[in-house]
């Protein structure tokens, strides 16, 4: 074969590979859309987004407490882990001694990203939620209410999540930090500022598109996450009014009824699909876009 | 972030080079023409009717040696769609079947009770049916209301569209009243019972062959939950496992299903459950 052609077999190929990825995202979401709409239309996109009662033997399709359960748990989760994300970045990109970092802490680090979530979901549902379990009924308020007695719920689901997207915030704020150029921090130095100005007031403000791209990574990570969720967060489908109440993710709805639905039950999941799908689209847009606001 | 990307394009590849060589290894094999049962089967469904299928195949299997079978939950729901496409020889179910799923094959191969689940703690040994109710319902809510321990009641309740779930609303809840909103959700037998087994204050409701020493199943009505109890039908919380075939099984299939409900077959089911010969 000539040299030219067998190039041109190459890029075909990898064209046809690159493709496959657009092709596949098209299907799902063109069968979630086919399928979820029907809900839709025949309830109204009012009646099926805003709507506060989940009950499918009831025909009553509303996903807002769900939508709410999954904005508050994922909103937790950042909360608690993008604070020790960062932070930790910052240490290992700037003043972490090399051998701790490569012989304790990066592994460290490796070893929580490849935990099963459903470990974490065991880990949290046996020692997380017994811990504020025991905590809520020695507070009054809380102690006689059946549903925020219970330790399963937002606090838990938060804690447990803070911890699942911590790998995501730290590698990806870590090369932010890393790939801001040397001469900033020289220039910093050399200006009389000490190694903490300099991190504070050049380099984290130099990095912080890429930081920011690390939260929204870890903000969709966080949004996706179902089996550690269903464990420990209750999945009671209510509207939350505290954050220890119980709660219901988008993922968790269609992970924990998919398989016993029939008919329209099935359609009204496939409906929870459409609108994680539409989230985690606008996620993703906005870290994209956060991104290019870096590179251009 | 490159780093990150990359080996996950490397997972998903492996990933998706496993399932295809899987796929391939999976064939059916033909039955052969001899006496001797050979061939496949998957069943599919109820989480319920799983444990007894398990028990059920191992014995089978253990008598048949060539022949092999696949058991796998789901649920019920799935069990039902599974059988009616054929995607699953056999799918199995935990409640009776809604009309417009009629359209397969059943056999009833054992009746199982619903026991209700407490704390080993929990110093309330009896309930009337009257009062599950009012406790799934949401409207007592306190132990010390049934002459326990003071404490909120912690309500665990099953997915919308699980058999037992289904079968409990249908026999205790009744038409007009549903569960509360509140109730804790678990999506499995067994994690009702270790969460209701780490909770003091907790109350569940679980197939009867899903008791063990972890928990304390109730008293309803002073009748306790067992074997016995259901088939002189005192204890009135019980409901049908169903095995469902897409059209009149044969093969393997149909010698597998006649075996189950025979002497044999339901002499196992005995072990935990209710047969229904």
């Amino acid at each position: 074969m000539q040299r030219s052609q067998r190039e041109k077999v190459y890029k075909a190929l990898l064209f046809c590979s690159a493709l496959m990825a657009l092709f596949v995202i098209i299907l799902i979401g063109g069968f979630i859309f086919k399928e979820g709409l029907p809900v839709f239309m025949k309830y109204g996109f009012k009646e099926i987004f805003w709507g506060t009662e989940w009950r499918p033997s009831e025909q009553l399709y509303g996903q807002w407490p769900m939508v709410l359960g999954s904005i508050y748990i994922t909103l937790g989760a950042l909360c608690l882990g993008v604070p020790l994300g960062v932070l930790t970045a910052i240490f290992l990109a700037e003043l972490a001694p090399r051998k701790l970092v490569s012989l304790l802490i990066r592994p460290a680090i490796e070893l929580l990203a490849g935990i099963p979530s459903v470990v974490y979901g065991l880990f949290g549902m046996t020692t997380i939620v017994p811990v504020i379990r025991a905590i809520s009924k020695k507070v009054p308020a809380y102690a006689e209410d059946p549903l925020l007695s219970t330790g399963y719920g937002i606090v838990a689901g938060a804690i447990i999540l803070s911890i699942m997207i911590l790998p995501t915030i730290i590698n990806v704020a870590e090369d932010a930090i890393r790939s801001v150029p040397q001469d900033y921090k020289e220039g910093s130095l050399a200006l009389g500022a000490t190694h903490w100005q300099t991190i504070y007031r050049v380099i984290v403000p130099a990095a912080k598109s890429g930081i920011m791209a690390g939260v929204v990574l870890g903000l969709g990570r966080a949004l996706g996450e179902t089996m550690a969720i269903i464990m420990i967060v209750g999945n009671s489908p209510v509207i939350p009014h505290s954050l220890l109440s119980s709660v219901r993710s988008m993922t968790g709805n269609i992970a924990i009824e998919m398989a016993y639905s029939s008919g329209e039950h099935t359609q009204a999941l496939f409906a929870t699909g459409i609108i994680l799908f539409v989230f985690i689209m606008l996620i993703n847009s906005l870290a994209m876009f956060i991104v290019n606001k870096e590179a251009g | 972030m490159s780093k990150l990307f990359k080996s996950k394009f490397f997972a998903i590849v492996l990933v998706m080079m496993i399932t295809v060589v899987a796929g391939c290894g999976q064939e059916k094999e033909a039955q052969s023409e001899e006496n001797e049962l050979e061939g496949t089967i998957q069943i599919a469904g109820s989480t319920s009717v799983q444990p007894l299928s398990e028990e059920l195949v191992k014995a089978f299997m253990a008598e048949n040696n060539k022949v092999r079978i696949n058991v796998a939950g789901g649920g019920s729901g799935a069990g039902v769609k599974a059988a009616a496409a054929g995607t699953a020889d056999i799918g199995a179910s935990s409640r009776e079947l809604k009309e417009e799923e009629k359209n397969v094959k059943e056999y009833v191969i054992a009746l199982d009770g619903i026991a209700i689940i407490v704390h080993k703690d929990n110093p309330v040994n009896d309930l009337s049916q009257e009062d599950i109710k009012k406790i799934f319902a949401g409207e007592i809510t306190n132990w010390s209301e049934l002459g326990g321990e003071d404490g909120a009641i912690h309500v665990y309740n099953r997915e919308d569209g699980s058999g037992t779930r289904g079968a409990f609303t249908e026999l205790i809840m009744g038409k007009e009243v549903s569960i509360t909103d509140k109730a804790i959700i678990q999506n499995s037998t067994g994690a009702v019972r270790t969460a209701v087994a780490g909770d003091k204050t907790g109350i569940g409701y679980i197939s009867l062959g899903g008791i063990n020493e972890e928990i304390k199943a109730l008293k309803v009505d002073g009748v306790e939950a067992t074997v016995e109890n259901i088939k002189t039908k005192t204890y009135k919380i019980y409901r049908p496992f169903l095995y469902l075939t897409q059209k009149e099984p044969e093969g393997v299939v149909k010698a597998y299903i006649d075996w189950v409900l025979s002497l044999e077959g339901q002499g196992i089911v005995a072990e935990h459950f209710i047969p229904v010969k």
